[in-house]
């Protein structure tokens, strides 16, 4: 008799689970926003895994292809080879029994099912992990949603699935920010807008018809720190509640009011002013409004961002040209970060430290790279002309960033080996300045 | 009838608890929508800066050469301009109600940030050069606007060196009442 175990969630899964995001529609975009997602490159060591479509007790087709989700997410991640649709060698729903010895045969070592019932005005997922070759129940559980967070639900699984088999936090179930624009030359309209990971159901949060920048998520995830020029004469630092849409003008000094970066306590902003001469990095108290100098160079010093609520990382060209360097808050000396090539600037930080990666020039154009702090090992991530604004995922294994795709504004995203690439895009209009969201739960 | 089918539910019941184990079910609290996700737009309206210039007004009198372009990551005048910087700075000086806003930009290679320093250094070279000539810098105001506002959007050098640029933008003069 076969021994079952259902694997005990973590108190996080747990958590993750209770706090599942309810999107709820409120002022729908003016751009249209149909986000598409091209797999450029393949993983070398993907781990091939069968989602087989989930069980639809209702009448048509389900809301949502939860699997399809589901495939996508994992496949993007580059750890994950999710077998085509067409080679499944069957289809088992949430409780039936699995065939192992047939899926060994058609290639999986994980097999993912699942079913979505009609409960009410409301709907009841469940889905199993099975362990292929060890033939055995590795996960599963079911819980019940709206129409608004099916599609949550479903990157929740990717979550679990990635996390059970990995052994790290997925970040499928999170949400990024970028800039959009759109328009003539002479006649644009911006907008900094939110959207799912994966570029699904984006919604404004801004509509200016003046440049937007540097979108910075406070740790909360409901705050966001953005440049705007919205004033012709001065730029200024804005927050805004992306709930209530209440916003609040930090800073606004004669010069430059940019790169706003939130503090990992959430307190603070590291950002760059320019008011007393030339560009140096500042830290900002968010409540009290009040800021403290922290680099004094006749260099331009821009782009600071936290490795922890201490220290933080910027580019500066006190050297010659921008390159990036390490300095405490508090102030102090400055040592420096990168030696590969003359351009390596605006820098975004794994969660735990680990790894930097930054927009490096040389040659061949702009393009990704990442540094490995421990180790010093550096290496470029994409092949991009003019790849910027990289942003690393909150579980720190996959970067969004932004690129040029047919002469348009693109997103892309690399894993943190630069083994898969993908780009997304929006139907119309430019896309730039990608933050991806913290985790919130 | 019923007892058929409540068997039948438990047969079917004990078939699956034996094949799948137990799945703990994970109902949602009724918590209502969670507020996080709700994104509540804020909309700026178009900001009309640019009334007509007078021509009679020191504004409209300015100099009419009003664009400087720069080399690459290079924020030095180039010698050509000296002229134009000659005329605008004596200009100015001539007529101190006169203000203009030295609006410094880059084209889209690098990073926004950095190149919003770039503007920055661009229009800081123009407004020390004027004044150098005699203009007060009360009469100056910089604004970079870095890679944002290019005037050709190609991706090219043709469009790239088009960018690189300060425009000097002559504002509507203070009226001083008597």
């Amino acid at each position: 008799m076969l021994t079952n175990r259902v694997s005990k969630p973590t108190s996080k899964t747990l958590s993750s689970l209770l706090g599942l995001l309810c999107l709820c529609l409120v002022g729908t975009s003016n751009v249209q926003a149909v986000i598409e997602i091209e797999i450029t490159q393949g993983g070398q060591s993907a781990i091939p895994i069968a989602i087989v479509p989930f069980g639809w007790n209702g009448s048509g087709s389900s809301p949502e292809d939860i699997a399809a989700i589901v495939s996508n997410d994992l496949q993007r991640s580059g750890n994950f080879s999710p077998l085509n649709r067409n080679d499944l060698i069957a289809s088992p729903v949430s409780g039936d029994r699995p065939r192992y010895g047939n899926w060994r045969i058609a290639g999986a070592e994980f097999l993912l099912i699942g079913a979505v019932k009609k409960s009410g005005s409301n709907y009841n997922v469940e889905f199993q992990l099975f362990d292929v070759s060890q033939q055995r129940l590795l996960t599963g559980f079911n819980f019940q949603v709206t129409d608004q967070t099916l599609r949550n639900a479903a990157h929740q699984i990717a979550d679990e699935v990635y996390e059970e088999v990995l052994g790290i936090r997925g970040a499928f179930n999170t949400q990024i920010a970028f800039v959009s624009v759109e328009g003539s030359t002479r006649e644009k309209t911006y907008q900094l807008q939110l959207s799912d990971a994966d570029g699904q159901n984006p919604q404004a949060m801004l509509t200016s018809p003046r440049p937007i920048l540097s979108p910075s998520w406070a740790p909360d995830g409901i705050r966001i720190a953005y440049v705007s020029f919205e004033n012709r004469n001065q730029s200024a630092i804005y927050v805004q509640d992306r709930q209530q849409g209440s916003r609040k003008k930090l800073i606004s000094k004669p010069g430059i009011n940019g790169a706003p970066s939130w503090s990992p306590d959430g307190k603070r902003l590291a950002v760059t002013l320019s008011y007393e001469g030339n560009p140096d990095i500042y830290v900002l108290d968010v409540d009290s409004g009040q800021t403290r100098r922290v680099t004094q160079s006749q260099a331009i010093d821009t782009e600071a961002v936290w490795a922890d609520d201490q220290t933080l990382i910027f580019t500066s060209d006190r050297s010659g040209g921008p390159q990036l360097y390490e300095v405490l808050a508090s102030g102090g000396r400055a040592s420096r970060l990168t030696f590969e090539g003359n351009y390596n600037a605006s820098a975004t930080v794994s969660a735990d430290g680990k790894n930097i990666a930054f927009v490096h020039g040389s040659d061949v154009g702009y393009q990704i790279g990442a540094l490995d702090r421990e180790s010093g090992l550096f290496q470029t991530l994409t092949e991009g002309s003019l790849d910027e604004s990289p942003s690393f995922a909150p579980n720190g294994q996959m970067i969004i960033y932004a690129t040029e795709k047919g002469g348009k504004g693109t997103l892309g995203a690399v894993s943190l080996d630069g083994s898969v690439v993908q780009s997304l895009s929006l139907d119309t209009g430019g896309v730039r300045e990608p933050a991806w969201s913290p985790f919130t739960n | 009838m019923n007892k058929t089918v409540s068997i039948f539910s438990a047969i079917v019941v004990s078939l699956l608890l034996a094949s799948c184990g137990t799945n703990p079910a994970r109902t949602q609290p009724g918590q209502g929508i969670d507020d996080k996700a709700v994104v509540n737009p804020v909309t700026i309206d178009g900001i009309d800066d640019g009334s007509q210039l007078d021509p009679d007004s020191v504004a409209g009198r300015a100099p009419k050469e009003r664009v400087i372009f720069f080399d690459f990551n290079n924020s030095e005048l180039r010698p050509e301009y000296l002229d134009i910087i000659t005329q605008h700075g004596r200009y100015l000086a001539q007529n101190p109600t006169g203000r203009a806003r030295l609006e410094g930009h880059t084209d889209e290679r690098g990073t926004r940030e950095y190149n919003i320093a770039l503007g920055e250094a661009r229009a800081k070279t123009i407004a020390r050069m004027l004044q150098l000539q005699g203009v007060s810098s009360a009469q100056l105001r910089s604004v970079s606007y870095g890679e944002e506002l290019p005037v050709d959007e190609g991706h090219n050098e043709s469009a790239w060196s088009k960018n690189r640029r300060v425009n000097i933008i002559y504002e509507v003069e203070v009226q001083v009442q008597n």
